[in-house]
């Protein structure tokens, strides 16, 4: 049995932590929430858009300098195995050739700012604390290598496109909004195809270039009720569902033989 | 209206997937072909994945092929010893068709392979059914009457042992040629996912020489008892038989094939194959232009598996 403990709860603690590891010359904390952390795939469910909304708390120790926050939040999927294939022309017909594994790449991949990631860091700060889809690891299977490789190389460039046409990864650098100097929202978009699973957000405080302060929290998407009992069972009872499919295809074959009988 | 489907894991218009099961089963009930080589690709055009509209598109068949006959049966229109043995080789051929499925996926490029055979397949028995179709009319045009069984066209297959008498079909023929068509229909049905009806009817008619009367009613049939086996393996193999979905293509396909099957007693064989035959031939054409076009997207992604 599995203790489920709230992802609140988890983000609490994580940006406790935080709070406490992040040294005193940066005493800023980061307070913040999603609008829900449970969104329940239903059979009417055709995507939906979260807020997640927060505020930077100072106190005595903070720099007077530290007025112009910059904010980066990262949202990111369950994380998955996917292989991008390249077609090429061959005997006149074209077929898969050349492919690249992506190993345990997210499913959903959303990167929000508050301004252009140049605006906010040097190049190597954005490499570092990976702002930007050109600069978040995705981990392939080069050779026998294991590694990231340069944001033009041809499968990577594909495999962000493709995930990006899907709205499954996406860049947005005017999406975070500062209500006050302190407070700020931003909305995540969730679109109809989006996976089950749990969904980690990362929020990261920059000021003048450099990160002062980050958070986490998390929000999970799960299926209830008859969507999960049908998963599941075609998952554990695969005989069972499938002589109860097979004997749904006659009874509706025969339902409608009767309906529509004429003579 | 949005319906979530659970094991294809998207939402989709219920209207949309209701009227393409509707369309495709009054194909099906119109021609007496399970109508897998048209929806299979309907399916994926809507973006669910090839494997699960493949595993779902069985258990509709199945449905669209029951309740098609019943009102076969009904009009005395099946020839139940023909439709056994056949079966006995459909069984048979279904279960070597898994077993090289399965074989052909570990060694890559199975799609490419489907596609090829579907490109050869699809365009030649068009190709061939819409030829002789025509044919046939202007036949009829002439004035010189149109007879299925061309007398004294006593061919190798009649001089094969085991005879047997057809009787609904008023046939007497040797049951090895029965055996070895329902054992290839099953097998190719098992391979490319689909009922293989369209291939049946034609060596049917041709080569068996089996009246039209019979002919439609006994290969659903066959249909039939090959998705309904087909249902299960895909169920316990690979979990990606989507019941909700395969519930709405079912209701769209049954309603489909209840107005195609009395569509189909309304126009004339000759005119009938035609029609098929030209549907046949497009979705060859559609599969091959797909695969000498350059693609719009070079590339495609794949999910290969979860991880931690």
């Amino acid at each position: 049995m599995i203790v489920r403990i709230s992802p609140a709860a988890v983000g609490l603690v994580l940006a406790l932590s935080v709070a406490f590891a992040v040294p005193a010359a940066h005493a800023e904390r980061l307070i913040v929430s999603v609008s829900n952390h449970r969104v329940t795939v239903t059979p009417n469910y055709s995507g939906e858009e979260l807020v997640l909304f927060g505020s930077v708390e100072k106190d005595a120790s903070t720099p007077a300098g530290h007025t112009n926050y910059d904010l980066v939040v990262t949202v990111s999927g369950p994380r998955a195995d996917m292989v991008t294939r390249r077609k090429e022309r061959k005997f006149g017909i074209w077929v898969n050739t050349d492919s690249r594994q992506f190993l345990a790449v997210p499913s959903y991949l959303a990167l929000f700012a508050n301004r252009p990631f140049d605006a906010i860091a040097s190049p190597e700060v954005q490499r570092r604390q990976q702002l930007g889809l050109n600069n978040v690891l995705l981990t392939q299977r080069v050779g026998p290598d294991y590694a990231d490789v340069v944001p033009n190389d041809a499968f990577r460039s594909a495999f962000v496109r493709l995930r990006s046409e899907h709205k499954l990864y996406r860049e947005a650098t005017s999406a975070v909004t500062f209500l006050t100097p302190t407070l700020f929202r931003t909305g995540i978009p969730l679109p109809a195809e989006v996976p089950i699973g749990t969904y980690d957000v990362e929020i990261k405080l920059f000021s003048d270039g450099a990160l002062v302060t980050r958070t986490e929290t998390a929000f999970e998407i799960v299926k209830v009720g008859f969507e999960q009992f049908v998963a599941n069972t075609a998952r554990q009872n695969g005989f069972v569902y499938g002589l109860v499919t097979a004997f749904m295809a006659l009874m509706t074959g025969w339902m409608a033989s009767i309906v529509f009988r004429k003579d | 209206m949005q319906l979530y489907l659970p094991i294809a894991d998207i939402p989709v218009n219920v209207f949309l997937i209701l009227a393409m099961g509707a369309a495709v089963g009054f194909v099906s009930g119109m021609f007496g072909i399970g109508g897998g080589f048209l929806m299979t690709p309907l399916l994926i055009f809507v973006g669910i994945a090839p494997a699960v509209a493949v595993a779902s598109v069985a258990s509709h068949i199945a449905a669209s092929s029951f309740s098609g006959a019943i009102s076969y049966w009904r009009r005395r229109a099946i020839d139940p010893a023909l439709a056994l043995v056949l079966l006995s080789g459909g069984i048979i051929g279904t279960a070597l068709g898994v077993w090289t499925f399965t074989r052909l996926r570990s060694l890559g490029q199975l799609d490419l392979l489907i596609a090829l055979s579907y490109v050869i397949l699809l365009s030649t028995v068009g190709a061939l059914m819409f030829w002789e179709g025509l044919r046939a009319i202007m036949r009829a045009r002439r004035g010189v009457a149109v007879s299925m069984r061309r007398s004294g066209s006593h061919g190798w297959i009649h001089g094969l042992p085991l005879k047997m008498r057809f009787k609904r079909s008023k046939i007497y023929l040797s049951v090895v040629p029965v055996v070895f068509v329902g054992l290839i229909i099953g097998f190719i049905g098992a391979v490319m996912g689909i009922g293989g009806g369209f291939i049946l009817i034609p060596i049917m008619i041709y080569l068996l020489r089996v009246p039209t009367s019979t002919v439609i009613g006994t290969s659903m049939v066959l249909t039939l008892v090959t998705m309904v086996f087909a249902t299960l393996l895909h169920a316990v193999t690979n979990h990606l038989v989507d019941a909700v979905l395969a519930l709405i293509l079912m209701v769209g396909g049954v309603t489909g094939a209840q107005f195609g099957a009395r569509a189909g007693q309304k126009i004339r064989g000759e005119h009938l194959r035609l029609l098929l035959g030209l549907l046949i031939l497009a979705v060859g054409i559609r599969f091959a232009i797909e695969l000498v076009i350059r693609p719009d997207d070079l590339f495609t992604i794949r999910e290969t598996g979860g991880a931690g």
